[in-house]
C-alpha cells in the first residue's frame, strides 16, 4: 500500500497550523460564494490567483480544494431553503429540499445534504486515492458517440419532473432546449438566435435562467398573490434533527450518489449538474416512496447532493493523473498549477508527489471541516424562514440581482435575468413545471454537439452509436428507463383486468 | 444628522491626504509619461488574455512605469463583445488600453463583428505561443508527412480535435490544407470547448490528430502519451524536440500572439505616451521574468510595425476561414 504511506505523509503535511488555517479559510469562502448565485468556485479562484501567489503552492491548493468543496455545501442551503440555487449542481436539490422545507422539514434536508455531501466527499477522496488510474481510463474510453449515449439516458431524468401534464411538461423542456440553441454555435462558429444582441453570443448562462425560473419567478408568484401576509409559514415542524425513518431513507442514496457522481465528475463534460440528474432519477425509480416524490421526497435532496460532491473529487482525478481538467473551476486550478511552474500530468505525482498527497489529504480534512461548519449551522439557516414573507422575498430578489450581476458586470444580464423571471411567473401561474425546461437547457446543448462530434468523426454513419458497446449499453439503459414503468404498468392492467 | 456627516468627513481627511501624498511620492519618477491606466482583458478572469492584463499590471506597476493600472474583464464572444465597448466608449482616451490577439482577429470575422481591429490604435505584440500537431502515442502517423499523406488522400478521412470553430487551431489547419493542396472545405475539425475536452478526446483516440498551443500539451508530450509531429515555429525552438513545420515539407508558421491596442482618436502625444510605457515594460527585468515564468515566448513588436503585420494577419486568417467555409 504505497498510496498509504504517502497519504499519512500528506496528513502530516496538511495538518500544519497553518495550513489549517488555509484550508478553514477556503472552506468558508467556499460556502460564501456558493450560496450567492453568480459566483461560483472558477471566479473566485481566478480573482485569488494574483494575491496567492505570494503563498507556497502547498497552502494555496489546500484553499483552492476548500473553495470547491464549500460552495457545493453553500449552494445546498440556499436551495433548499430559498429556491434559489447558487451553483449549477444544485438546482435538482431544489425541486425536493424546497419542497421539504415547506412542510416545515428544511432541517433535515440540511441535514440529508450536509451529511451526504460529507459521506460523498469522503468517499471520493478514497476512490481518488485508491481507484485513480482505473477512473481515468474509464473516462478516456468516452468519445462523443458515448456521450450522447449519456446525455440520452440523463435526458430520461426529465420523465420524473414531468409534473402531472405531460404536455406542459414537455412544453417546458423544449423552451429549454430553445433556450440552449442561443449563442456561437461551436462546432460552426455561426451564431444562432441571438435576435442581433452581441450579449448573447456566448449563449444563457445557466445561472441566469436557473434564478430568474427559480427564484425570480417564484418571488413574483409569491407577490402576486393575495394572502402573501396571511399565509401560513411553516419554519420547522418535529425535530430539527433527522428522525429515524429519515436516516434509513438517505443512507442508500447517499451510497448510490457518490458511486454516481465520482466517474462522471472524472469525465470531460461530465459536470455536477449530468450526475445530480441521474442520481434523482434514480432515487425515484428505486424509492419505496415514489408518491412522495414533487412533494418533498428526502431521497432527492440526499441523492443528488451526494452525486454533485462526489463528483468535485472525481474532477481531481484526470486533473491530477493526466492535467486534463473537466470543468471550469479544474481549468483554473490548472493555470493555479502552472503559476507555480507545476505541470500536473503522469509527471506530477513523481515530480510534486508531497504537493499531491497533502492535496488529498486536506480534502479529507476539509470535508470534516465542512461537515463540522454546517450541521450547527443548520438550526440557524432554517430560521431564515421565519423572516416575514415580504421582507425574505425582498431579499431573495436583492440576492439574485446581485448575483447575477456579478456573473459578467454586464446590465443585459439583468434584463435578461427578469425577463426569464416573468417566464417563470407566468409558468407557476399556468402550472407549467421549471425543472424539464433547465434539465433541457443543460443538456440539450451538450446532447447536440456530442452528438454531431460523432457525426462528424464517423463521417456521417450513424450506426457509430450503436457499435460501440458503451455506447449501446447506455441507450439501453435510457431506453429501459424510460419504457420499462410504461410496460410495467401495462402489464399489472392487464394482469388486474384478466383477473 | 448632516454635522454628523461632517465631522466623519474631517476624520477621514487627514489619512486620506496622508496616502494621497505617498502615492505621489512612490511615482514621482514615472510621472513624464502616465499615472493611471485602464487595461481592458476582453475575456473572463483566468484565461490568458487576463492574465497577459494582469502580468502587465504587474509589471507596470513594480517598475514604476505606471502609477496604478486598473484590469477590468469584459468577457464574451471572442473578445468581440470587450472590442465594442473599448471602441465605442473610450475612444480619445489616452489612459485605456486593451489586449487583443490572434483569436480576436478571427472571432471579428466569425461574428461578423460591426467594430474592426482596423479602428483601434496599435500599440505593441507583446508574447506569443506556437502550436502543435499531435497524435496519441499508439497512432499509425509516425511522422508529419505520414498525417498529411492520409489528409491528401481523403481529407475527410483525418479527424482534427482542437478550440473553437475559426480559432487559432482551426486556422492552423486551414492553412495546412491550403499549402499541401488538399481542399480546406473538407477539412474533418472536430471543435472541443476547453483543451481538456480535446485533450481527452486524443488520449482516448476519438480523434486521428490534435492541434493546440505547445504549453497546454507540454506535459504530455514529455510523457509521451502524445506524439508531437510539428510545431509551427519557423525554427526549432531551443529545448524542445519537436520537427517544424517546414522541416516536414509544409511551407508555412503561424504563432498566436497577444499584444495591446489602444482606443482610437488618440493624438500623437498619448499615442508616444503608450508606446513608451510598452516598450519600457516589454524591456524591464520584471516582465522579462514574468515571460520566463509563465513560458510565454516574447513576441515584442512595437507600433508601427505590430500595425503593418496585424494588417497581414487579418488578409491571411480572412483568406483561410473563407476557404475553410466559415466566413462567406
Amino acid at each position: 500500500m504505497e498510496a498509504f504511506g504517502s497519504l499519512l505523509d500528506g496528513f502530516a503535511l496538511a495538518l500544519t497550523p497553518l495550513n489549517l488555517f488555509w484550508a478553514l479559510l477556503g472552506v468558508t469562502l467556499g460556502t460564501a460564494i456558493g450560496i450567492l448565485p453568480g459566483i461560483g468556485p472558477a471566479l473566485t479562484v481566478a480573482l485569488l490567483l494574483p494575491v496567492t501567489f505570494q503563498l507556497d503552492a502547498t497552502s494555496a491548493f489546500i484553499m483552492f480544494a476548500g473553495i470547491y468543496y464549500g460552495a457545493m455545501y453553500g449552494s445546498s442551503t440556499t436551495s433548499i431553503l430559498l429556491n434559489t440555487p447558487g451553483e449549477s449542481g444544485s438546482i435538482i436539490t431544489a425541486i425536493e429540499g424546497n419542497l421539504m422545507a415547506r412542510k416545515g422539514r428544511g432541517a433535515p434536508a440540511l441535514a440529508t445534504a450536509a451529511i451526504g455531501s460529507f459521506i460523498a466527499g469522503t468517499l471520493a477522496t478514497l476512490a481518488l486515492t485508491f481507484l485513480a488510474p482505473i477512473i481515468v481510463d474509464l473516462a478516456l474510453r468516452f468519445g462523443p458517440a458515448e456521450y450522447f449515449a449519456l446525455m440520452i439516458l440523463a435526458f430520461t431524468t426529465v420523465s420524473a419532473v414531468l409534473g402531472a401534464s405531460i404536455l406542459r411538461g414537455l412544453a417546458s423542456l423544449f423552451l429549454g432546449l430553445a433556450l440552449g440553441l442561443v449563442g456561437i454555435d461551436l462546432q460552426t462558429g455561426q451564431a444562432r438566435f441571438t435576435l442581433g444582441f452581441p450579449q448573447l453570443l456566448d449563449g444563457i448562462d445557466i445561472v441566469i435562467v436557473a434564478v430568474g425560473l427559480f427564484a425570480v419567478g417564484e418571488a413574483f408568484y409569491i407577490i402576486s398573490r393575495r394572502d402573501l401576509a396571511t399565509e401560513e409559514v411553516v419554519p420547522i415542524k418535529g425535530s430539527i434533527w433527522m428522525t429515524a425513518a429519515e436516516w434509513a431513507r438517505s443512507w442508500k442514496p447517499w451510497l448510490r450518489g457518490s458511486v454516481i457522481g465520482f466517474p462522471l465528475g472524472a469525465m470531460p463534460a461530465g459536470g455536477t449538474e449530468i450526475p445530480t440528474f441521474l442520481s434523482y432519477l434514480v432515487e425515484r425509480r428505486l424509492s419505496r416512496h415514489p408518491e412522495e416524490f414533487g412533494k418533498g421526497a428526502i431521497e432527492g435532496v440526499a441523492g443528488p447532493e451526494a452525486a454533485n460532491n462526489s463528483a468535485v473529487a472525481g474532477v481531481l482525478v484526470p486533473l491530477l493523473t493526466l492535467g486534463l481538467p473537466t470543468s471550469a473551476t479544474a481549468a483554473i486550478l490548472l493555470a493555479a498549477f502552472q503559476q507555480y511552474g507545476l505541470q500536473p500530468g503522469p509527471m506530477l505525482f513523481q515530480n510534486e508527489g508531497e504537493l499531491v498527497w497533502s492535496l488529498i489529504a486536506s480534502l479529507y480534512i476539509g470535508n470534516l471541516m465542512l461537515l463540522v461548519l454546517n450541521l450547527p449551522l443548520v438550526g440557524l439557516w432554517v430560521r431564515l424562514l421565519s423572516i416575514p414573507r415580504p421582507l425574505l422575498y425582498a431579499g431573495i430578489l436583492v440576492f439574485a440581482t446581485l448575483g447575477t450581476y456579478s456573473l459578467n458586470g454586464s446590465a443585459f444580464d439583468l434584463v435578461l435575468l427578469y425577463i426569464i423571471g416573468v417566464v417563470g411567473f407566468l409558468m407557476r401561474r399556468f402550472g407549467v413545471p421549471v425543472a424539464p425546461c433547465i434539465i433541457g437547457l443543460i443538456l440539450g446543448p451538450l446532447a447536440e454537439q456530442h452528438f454531431r462530434r460523432a457525426l462528424s468523426i464517423s463521417q456521417g454513419d450513424p450506426t457509430v452509436f450503436f457499435s460501440s458497446p458503451l455506447s449501446a449499453t447506455l441507450l439501453a439503459i435510457a431506453a429501459l428507463a424510460l419504457f420499462g414503468p410504461m410496460i410495467l404498468r401495462w402489464r399489472m392492467n392487464r394482469a388486474a383486468q384478466s383477473s | 444628522m448632516l454635522d454628523f456627516a461632517g465631522r466623519r468627513a474631517r476624520r477621514w481627511r487627514i489619512p486620506f491626504a496622508a496616502a494621497a501624498m505617498m502615492m505621489t511620492v512612490a511615482t514621482a519618477p514615472a510621472a513624464q509619461t502616465l499615472d493611471r491606466l485602464e487595461l481592458i482583458a476582453p475575456a473572463s478572469p483566468g484565461g490568458g488574455w487576463d492574465q497577459t492584463a494582469r502580468s502587465m499590471q504587474e509589471a507596470m506597476q513594480s517598475e514604476g512605469i505606471i502609477g496604478r493600472v486598473e484590469v477590468e474583464n469584459i468577457p464574451g464572444a471572442g473578445g468581440t463583445i470587450g472590442l465594442a465597448q473599448f471602441v465605442d466608449s473610450r475612444a480619445g482616451q489616452g489612459d485605456a488600453m486593451m489586449i487583443s490577439g490572434l483569436v480576436m482577429v478571427g472571432a471579428i470575422l466569425t461574428n461578423q463583428a460591426p467594430v474592426t481591429l482596423e479602428q483601434v490604435t496599435p500599440i505593441a505584440r507583446l508574447t506569443g505561443e506556437y502550436e502543435v500537431i499531435v497524435v496519441p502515442a499508439d497512432s499509425p502517423h509516425q511522422s508529419l508527412q505520414d498525417l498529411i499523406d492520409a489528409f491528401r488522400e481523403d481529407p475527410g478521412s483525418v479527424s482534427w480535435g482542437g478550440g473553437s470553430a475559426g480559432g487559432t487551431d482551426h486556422i492552423l489547419v486551414g492553412l495546412i490544407a491550403q499549402e499541401v493542396g488538399a481542399d480546406p472545405s473538407k477539412i474533418n475539425y472536430i471543435p472541443f470547448s476547453g483543451g481538456g475536452e480535446a485533450l481527452a478526446a486524443i488520449l482516448g483516440g476519438h480523434v486521428t490528430a490534435g492541434v493546440s498551443g505547445l504549453g497546454e500539451w507540454v506535459g504530455q508530450i514529455q510523457a509521451g502519451e502524445l506524439r508531437a509531429l510539428a510545431i509551427s515555429s519557423p525554427e526549432r525552438l531551443p529545448g524542445v524536440d519537436i520537427p517544424t513545420l517546414m522541416e516536414g515539407g509544409v511551407d508555412l508558421d503561424l504563432v498566436n500572439w497577444r499584444g495591446v491596442v489602444a482606443p482610437p482618436e488618440l493624438d500623437e502625444a498619448e499615442r508616444e505616451a503608450l508606446l513608451g510605457a510598452a516598450d519600457t515594460m516589454a524591456k524591464s527585468e520584471t516582465w522579462q521574468g514574468i515571460l520566463e515564468n509563465r513560458n510565454w515566448m516574447d513576441a515584442y513588436l512595437p507600433g508601427d510595425e505590430f500595425a503593418a503585420f496585424l494588417e497581414e494577419e487579418r488578409q491571411r486568417v480572412e483568406g483561410v476561414l473563407r476557404d475553410i467555409g466559415l466566413v462567406q
